[in-house]
């Protein structure tokens, strides 16, 4: 057992985990915060995109006990006085989103790729930054149009950082 | 607060909780006291099972129990069943293996199930299965389609001699024959629709929880149709009756087909539930996902066409080997044959049809429905033939399709189906103006100045969708009835609960449904709450998929409002002191015919409940009705697409430059939320066409068993579509819809090959054409170039 804290969407954090445990489940089965998904094994899928310290990862291939003292947000992290995130809104807006699965890991790589790479993106740029993000239901078609809403919407609010 | 009109695309209701992270799927259910499942799974494709120590393992941390197939039969917990029957052209029923949820005596796929270790913690259940110790003796395995009914492979099942399920067959072989007799010309190809794997990205998960003061079994399962699970799980597998067995499918994840299915671990947690007495939770890992998810397709077909010399099609003849895995899935048996044979007249006026489908057993994961079942191989074999036909004849592949599209309705084909509207010609003419069809010469030269080759592929695709007229479908084997329920309550303040038995994994229902509501009694849709995957709320349902829930779900809706509104109109009449027939309900008020008196359907509501200003002798209080509604036929979307691309002959690298689609689909309830059924569709058919393959070697190992092996179509493998729809009316239903959820998987792997053989100039690429696929049949192509 090892004992990790850390500090998710703001609020302190801690428990004592088998060392083995990964981020996704001490977020999930420790803190019962089950909107971090997990779609598969081997850091493909992307379902379970968290944001660590500012930076997107995938949150199934990282120990919780190399996140200490870290600053977490998760999908339920992102909304901020009750508001939604503009990419959240996006996603919404423009039918981003089917079954709902990959959507917050959707939602926090997107949001991660506008902090990286600004508030101007084209069609081919976010289809290759979302090259680490599998969607089964919508083709991407309307997650591209969302990205490219949510992407100028976080440009004009002048925030580009997400709730960290 | 406004009321929400049929054909709005109203943003979805649902979306809130799935953006915020507050969705609640099965993986996210835990309850009290619960224990972990692992299941031991054979490595073996096919062997007996000498002997099963497991001491070690039961002696592991935190392990509660190990069960065998031993104890599930000792329980008398039978196995699991295929719901369709099928009869062989010489009338004898199929030959189906027995199915047990863990394996007795033999596995018979990499991936089957052994044994489960049920431990405090999922860690301690997956250390605790490493220390069973199985003895196996490993027996030859069949794993190619094409070869599994031939002499001298091993027998998988005792009970189906030469590993065939059945050889069934379809339409009039001597008329067919005597079509090809006197044909002018004849298309003749070899196709091989290649084996998907569903993956949709929630994995399946069950919890299985047993309450002993009540003796009831809840099971909350990844299902696209709880009920189903119930009546198979109850009735069939003996778990325990209907009313202490509570089927919850909560929001899941995706499903395309392969959540319909009752699967092994699902049986397991809710009968290991009862026997330890603790709730049991089990979560596919993405590997064991793949291992032992149905996966779908899988044909090997030769298929002949018959022209005359005017270009009619006289006739098409098909001989197809299905490939159903080592056993056979909850509905694996209708897919190759009602699901396929059944759709091969395409949108063709083809007098002559006749389909023989040999059904094979292998040592390979079950095969069952795949978004689309069936349809999509139908589509394949039609589209292609076509198009290779029109190729072969000097024919405009756009201009033979015109020439055979069935253009009066109702349309008889010769394989059982009757089309009842649709306008080919139109869809079609649409298609090829949104697309440019005519400015293809002048970009095709310009891909070629590049180096590249491009190419232009249609698919005119129809399928059978609305599935299905209950007394139809059991003449033709299946073990159910494919109506659908619902139940519509209205609460004395006019908000309305609508309890259904179609099941939402993604396509929106909770709005779409919810719209119907607000439009037909005029109250706002934050008034309407869709109530449905749970089965001790929902009395009864058949559940999500076959592109059913507009067209049956919500007719079923549409009956219940109807009966809603009818009493709503009696009390409206003696609340406003004139008769019943007197009374007309508009924008959701009551009014007196022909005057100024009226109430609302809110007020209405509270009287219904009151009941001072009525006899509650004479008229019933309350206002809640439900209904079965049982399609009067299957419903037919039809559409073009047309995928053109280009390849890169040096790498053989494919970029889809545009993607037209024109989709009947009847009256649209969501036009948004159609588009995005469409585009989803698109590229499952896409990634079957161009990516996706599930490959088992020679002894049966699945050598694609993550996503690192199968190719997932990702953001940049696809472009953006440009979707339209037109509209002919569906006779069959009262709101008018045809469905739309399977449409694009259908369409689009046609289009693709045949966009990627016209780039080619030749036929031979098959799918998934990978760029490796496509290399080699672009240096053909070049070095035939260079040779002319």
């Amino acid at each position: 057992m090892v004992h990790v804290s850390m500090a998710v969407n703001g609020r302190p954090a801690s428990a004592d985990v088998d060392s083995r445990t990964l981020l996704v489940q001490f977020l999930r089965e420790n803190l019962r915060l089950t909107g971090t998904h997990v779609g598969c094994d081997t850091s493909q899928c992307g379902a379970c995109v968290v944001h660590v310290d500012g930076r997107a990862i995938k949150s199934c291939t990282v120990l919780a006990a190399s996140c200490e003292g870290a600053q977490v947000t998760t999908i339920e992290g992102l909304a901020t006085g009750g508001k939604l995130h503009p990419m959240q809104q996006a996603f919404q807006d423009n039918h981003g989103l089917q079954c709902g699965f990959c959507t917050p890991g959707m939602i926090m790589a997107s949001v991660d790729l506008v902090n990286r790479l600004g508030p101007s993106l084209d069609e081919a740029t976010i289809r290759h930054g979302l090259e680490g993000n599998i969607c089964r239901c919508t083709g991407y078609h309307n997650i591209v149009k969302s990205i490219v809403q949510g992407a100028r919407e976080m440009g004009a609010a002048a925030t580009p950082q997400a709730a960290e | 607060m406004g009321v929400t009109a049929l054909g709005a695309s109203v943003k979805r209701t649902e979306d809130i909780r799935f953006i915020t992270g507050k969705g609640h799927y099965v993986d996210d259910v835990n309850r009290h006291g619960q224990a972990f499942a692992c299941f031991l799974r054979s490595p073996h494709a096919h062997a007996t099972i000498d002997r099963i120590d497991f001491s070690a393992a039961l002696k592991a941390p935190g392990v509660v129990a190990v069960f065998t197939g031993d104890d599930i039969a000792a329980d008398k917990v039978g196995g699991l069943i295929c719901g369709w029957m099928i009869h062989s052209k010489d009338g004898s029923p199929m030959k189906a293996g027995a199915h047990p949820a863990l394996a007795q005596g033999k596995v018979r796929y990499v991936g089957d199930h052994v044994a489960v270790v049920i431990a405090d913690t999922y860690a301690q259940a997956r250390d605790a299965a490493e220390k069973i110790e199985v003895q196996y003796t490993e027996l030859p395995a069949v794993a190619d389609t094409a070869s599994a009914a031939k002499s001298g492979q091993a027998q998988i099942h005792d009970a189906a001699p030469g590993n065939t399920v059945y050889n069934w067959h379809l339409g009039d072989k001597a008329a067919t024959d005597a079509a090809f007799a006197a044909a002018k010309h004849v298309t003749k190809l070899d196709l091989v629709n290649n084996r998907l794997i569903p993956n949709p990205m929630e994995p399946r998960a069950a919890v299985g929880d047993y309450d002993s003061g009540t003796d009831t079994i809840t099971l909350y399962t990844t299902s696209q149709n709880p009920h189903v699970a119930r009546l198979v799980l109850s009735a069939f597998i003996g778990l325990a009756p209907e009313h202490k067995l509570r089927v919850i499918a909560p929001d899941v994840g995706g499903g395309f087909g392969s959540k319909i299915f009752i699967y092994a671990e699902e049986t397991v947690c809710a009968w290991a539930a009862k026997k330890i007495d603790r709730p049991v939770k089990w979560t596919s890992d993405r590997t064991e996902a793949f291992l032992s998810d149905a996966h779908g397709r899988d044909h090997v077909t030769h298929a002949e066409l018959a022209l005359d010399a005017g270009g009619k099609i006289t006739g098409l003849r098909v001989h197809t080997i299905a490939n159903l895995g080592a056993y056979l899935s909850t509905f694996a048996s209708s897919v190759p044959t009602y699901l396929y044979g059944t759709l091969l007249s395409g949108q063709y006026n083809i007098p002559n049809i006749y389909c023989e489908v040999d059904a094979v057993y292998t040592n390979t994961a079950p095969v069952d429905a795949y978004r689309g079942a069936g349809r999509p191989e139908a589509a394949f074999v039609i589209e292609r033939m076509v198009e290779v036909a029109a190729r072969e004849t000097g024919r405009d592949p756009a201009e033979f399709r015109r020439t055979n599209f069935v253009t009066a309705f109702p349309h008889q084909t010769p394989v059982i189906m009757a089309y009842d509207a649709g306008d080919f010609p139109k869809a079609l003419d649409k298609a090829l103006a949104l697309a440019d069809y005519k400015g293809l010469p002048a970009r095709k030269a310009a891909s070629a100045a590049k180096g590249k080759l491009r190419g232009i592929g249609i698919s005119a695709y129809i399928e059978a969708c609305g599935i299905a007229p209950s007394a139809a479908v059991g003449s033709l084997g299946a073990g159910v009835g494919l109506w659908e329920s619902a139940e519509v309550r209205v609460n004395p303040i006019g908000t309305v609960e609508v309890l259904t038995g179609s099941h939402s994994h993604g396509q929106g229902h909770e709005t779409t449904f919810a719209q119907l509501v607000s439009s037909r009694l005029g109250i706002p849709m934050e008034n309407v709450s869709i109530v449905h995957g749970d089965t001790d709320k929902v009395q009864m349902g058949m559940g999500t998929y076959g592109s059913r829930s507009g067209a049956v779900g919500m007719s079923a809706i549409f009956k219940a409002l109807d009966k809603i509104e009818a009493k709503a109109k009696k009390v409206a009449g003696h609340c406003l002191e004139a008769s019943e027939g007197d009374i007309e309900f508009k924008d959701g008020k009551f009014t007196v015919k022909g005057t100024d008196k009226s109430i609302d359907f809110g007020s209405v509501a509270l009287q219904a409940y009151v009941a001072h200003k009525f006899n509650g002798q004479e008229l019933e209080p309350g206002l809640k009705e439900s209904a079965f509604w049982d399609p009067t036929n299957f419903t037919f979307p039809a559409g073009v697409h047309i995928c053109e691309l280009e390849i890169d002959p040096q790498t053989g690298a494919v970029t889809i430059d545009r993607w037209t689609a024109v989709d009947d689909f009847g009256k649209l309830i969501n036009p948004m939320i159609v588009e995005g059924q469409v585009h989803g569709g698109i590229a499952q058919g896409v990634g079957q066409a161009l990516l996706e393959g599930a490959h088992y070697d020679n002894d049966g190992q699945l050598l694609t068993a993550s996503f690192m092996d199968y190719c997932m179509p990702r953001a940049d493998n696809l472009p953006s579509f440009k979707i339209e729809t037109i509209e002919t009316v569906c006779p069959s239903n009262p709101l008018g819809i045809k469905g739309c959820g399977e449409a694009g998987a259908i369409a689009s792997p046609p289009a693709v090959i045949n966009a990627l053989t016209d780039a080619l100039g030749h036929e031979e690429v098959a799918m998934p054409a990978t760029p490796q696929v496509v290399w080699r049949a672009a240096q053909k192509t070049m070095m035939k170039r260079a040779a002319e």
